[in-house]
């Protein structure tokens, strides 16, 4: 399928209306309905479902009840989503879908909870609100699925009504956390026999958050008797973690991702010319056992491309959020290329190649950098000037035309002559230059930001989110014409 | 595709719990998705592709299967450079010659012809094997990630149509539908064509309890106590950046390595010594000894 196909599929949207309590199993055109309408929904967010695989699924639907929810979701699973990444994205997708197509039903039925749902409120407010949060706290710990979506909306009855509710339903998951006391870290000023007292599992904690989340959405749905319009994921779903607090296991995510791509473009290549050479010797010892008659040829395997590469990486305070990720694309570089050299700068320059080389771990890596690397030398602002003069002392013998420069930073010179000359001079010697900038267009050359005055002499990437990543790894493994 | 599902599974693929509890008696304790991809790739009669990291039982799935359901397992390895020679038949040179040799001045031309690209001259190799056999077979495809692109473009026409089109003989069908797992450790892309004919299966390493209760049917004469402890370990040592974090197989070997030395209690003394079981790289060791074994002290200490 051509990629842009998945955008062109408002022929498959039907109403939903999907009912899963009802006892009689819809008819098989009506579950098929709503599955071309679900794949639909995949492909609008980038998964590869095309008809085949929802022939399978619904194939699938005729081996697996439907009522079994775990069954009916990893059977789906199975056939449309066909690789890890697309599994994230079709969880995401799956949990949307089902749950606005279940309350569109419950609207269209008119069911609401509102007689139960006024018990249930007022058993809440009975209950003492500080056993509430330890039971949370150990349920949580625990794990179990049931007994969590009970107290969901048990804190909700508790806390979500006790104060005025922000009508925004993050605002008010964050609310309800803070006043359970849920953290994740330890808490030892809680008395011993506290669940709380060790920290939450973080995983529990996100998943009772997006039960939360899940409860107060049906709540409002129920009140104002109309869905809020579906949205699609938000970009931030797949941006690149750059915040301070970010996640590293999310960043190694998405690096082991682009080492996997990078494996793979080098392999695409290298079917073109396979049959150009033939290895003469290894024919003939091949036709020995044919008699000497050469019936199978032997050709020279083609070795992939392996670019020398050097890698500037800005650690300043200016880029500290994205310097983090920079530096596990770094530590991701230098596993798949053997011929590469690492700098850090700020105000001048520094070569951790041999730190990368000495050390597996990552948080090892950037503690070694952050200690003897002494690339700050009084201000800590960034000197582009005093760096491209330093680099050009350090590589100017070995920089050649197979060679490839990429500059991570945001160039901003803190006012200091950016010296563009020099980085022209490094440009031409190298074969390529990549300037990977992780403010988004928009910010370039607003302020102190020169990055106009660079990109004369480099192709210059934004670089926040992994899309944009990916772009920057296409150019980068896309073969030299010119050599 | 109804046909191959009436006569494919035996009464072990009934249900998705029958084939759960029957992959449990050969030994191997299924996840939940395990149970139910399985059982629909009997059904459904589409090969399954099975990722995940080395050493979570991709092999081993295979090999329960082809045990519950009463199959001969048939099994292809991979590797760079595989081409259909090796992978699928190759015609018997030397026996062609001796054919030719053998004749006698006045035969014609087409009698030789005809002979010579008969099914005598043929050497069947594994898919081959997998696609003749008399009796249902489960075929496993291993590690297809290794393979060149060419090759997994070779094998859409088996996956797909379970049948081989040989230039010379014409075209040879499946006579019973095999069970066909591939696994891949995702060292590569596989192309969406292949991706497109197959369920997709992800392993991953399992969590606590499930590890444990693997162990446990693997070194049942453990004590509770360590093979709990054991388990735990390895989970922090998997939580570590390692080169090669261990694997089910390594924990199963641990416990062996503990019960043969009758330890009581994994101290530091004890995963130190034991350490190179689990953990196969020098800079992984040092690593490990440093984040997991300082831990332990601190455990032992705090016990009275």
């Amino acid at each position: 399928m051509p990629p842009g196909r998945r955008h062109d599929v408002s022929w498959s949207r039907p109403i939903l209306i999907w009912i899963p309590s009802a006892g009689t199993p819809p008819h098989a055109s009506g579950i098929a309905s709503h599955l071309v309408a679900f794949a639909a929904e995949l492909r609008c967010e980038g998964v590869n479902s095309g008809t085949a695989e929802l022939l399978d699924a619904v194939a699938v639907l005729e081996q697996v009840s439907w009522t079994e929810p775990q069954d009916f979701r990893e059977g789906l699973a199975a056939t449309l989503a066909k690789s890890q990444e697309d599994r994230r994205i079709f969880e995401l997708v799956f949990e949307r879908f089902f749950f606005r197509a279940a309350e569109t039903a419950a609207i269209v039925e008119s069911i609401t909870e509102g007689s139960a749902g006024g018990a249930a409120g007022g058993e809440g407010a009975d209950v003492d609100l500080e056993t509430l949060r330890q039971q949370i706290a150990a349920a949580l710990r625990e794990g179990s699925e049931g007994a969590m979506r009970d107290l969901a909306r048990l804190a909700i009855a508790a806390f979500g009504r006790a104060g005025p509710g922000s009508g925004v339903v993050g605002v008010d998951v964050q609310r309800i956390r803070r006043q359970l006391g849920l953290r994740s870290e330890p808490q030892p000023d809680l008395p011993a026999e506290d669940p709380r007292r060790d920290g939450v599992p973080r995983d529990a904690l996100r998943h009772f958050e997006s039960l939360l989340r899940r409860e107060l959405q049906r709540g409002k749905i129920e009140r104002t008797q109309t869905l809020p319009p579906s949205r699609p994921l938000s970009e931030l779903d797949r941006a690149l973690p750059s915040g301070p607090l970010q996640d590293l296991a999310a960043v190694h995510r998405v690096v082991a991702q682009l080492k996997r791509r990078l494996k793979t473009q080098g392999q695409e290549t290298r079917g073109h010319r396979r049959h150009a050479h033939v290895d003469v010797r290894r024919t003939m010892r091949a036709s020995l056992q044919t008699g000497g008659v050469p019936v199978s040829l032997r050709f020279k395997p083609q070795r992939p491309r392996r670019p020398e590469i050097y890698v500037l990486c800005d650690v300043s305070t200016s880029v500290t959020s994205a310097s983090v990720f920079f530096l596990s694309v770094l530590h991701a570089l230098h596993d798949s290329f053997r011929k590469m050299r690492s700098f850090v700068f700020i105000e001048r320059i520094s070569e951790v190649t041999d730190v990368f080389d000495r050390e597996r771990d990552f948080r090892a890596v950037s503690e070694a950098i952050g200690r003897d690397a002494g690339v700050a030398d009084v201000s800590g602002y960034t000197d582009y000037g005093r760096v491209w003069s330093e680099f050009r002392a350090l590589v100017e013998d070995d920089l050649h035309p197979r060679a490839t420069v990429i500059v991570l930073g945001d160039a901003r010179t803190n006012g200091r002559d950016p010296r563009a000359d020099i980085f022209a001079e490094v440009a031409a010697r190298a074969g390529r230059t990549f300037w990977l900038n992780p403010e988004p267009r928009l910010y370039w050359n607003y302020g102190d930001s020169v990055i106009a005055t660079y990109e004369q002499h480099c192709q210059a990437f934004e670089c926040w989110t992994t899309n944009q990543l990916e772009d920057f790894v296409k150019a980068l493994t896309r073969p030299v014409h010119a050599a | 595709m109804a046909a191959a599902s009436d006569n494919g599974a035996g009464a072990a693929a009934a249900s998705v719990s029958a084939l759960a509890a029957g992959l449990r008696e050969a030994g191997y304790l299924p996840g939940a998705s395990t149970a139910l991809v399985s059982f629909l790739a009997t059904r459904l009669g589409k090969p399954i592709l099975v990722e995940g990291p080395a050493g979570v039982g991709k092999t081993e799935l295979a090999k329960a299967l082809s045990k519950v359901l009463d199959r001969r397992l048939v099994r292809l390895q991979c590797y760079e450079g595989l081409d259909e020679a090796k992978a699928l038949y190759e015609w018997n040179y030397r026996k062609q010659l001796l054919r030719i040799q053998a004749e006698s001045q006045d035969t014609g031309w087409d009698e030789v012809q005809d002979d010579i690209f008969g099914e005598e001259f043929l050497l069947s190799r594994p898919l081959m094997d997998a696609i003749t056999s008399e009796q249902p077979i489960v075929l496993l495809i291993d590690e297809i990630d290794k393979t060149d692109q060419e090759f997994e473009a070779m094998l859409l026409e088996l996956l797909s149509d379970f049948q081989i089109s040989i230039p010379e003989l014409g075209r040879i069908e499946a006579r019973s539908h095999p069970v066909v797992l591939l696994t891949s450790n995702n060292s590569r892309e596989l192309t969406e064509a292949l991706k497109r004919r197959c369920l997709y299966l992800w392993l991953d390493y399992p969590e606590l309890e499930h590890e444990l209760e693997i162990v446990r049917l693997h070194a049942p004469e453990l004590q509770e106590t360590i093979a709990r402890r054991l388990v735990e370990i390895v989970g922090m040592v998997r939580d570590l950046d390692l080169k090669k974090p261990p694997s089910i197989a390594e924990s199963i070997d641990w416990a062996r390595t503990l019960l043969l030395l009758g330890a009581q209690d994994i101290d530091r003394a004890v995963f130190e010594e034991t350490l190179s079981v689990i953990v196969k790289h020098r800079t992984d060791m040092d690593l490990v000894a440093e984040r997991v074994g300082v831990k332990l002290v601190g455990q032992r200490a705090a016990a009275p």
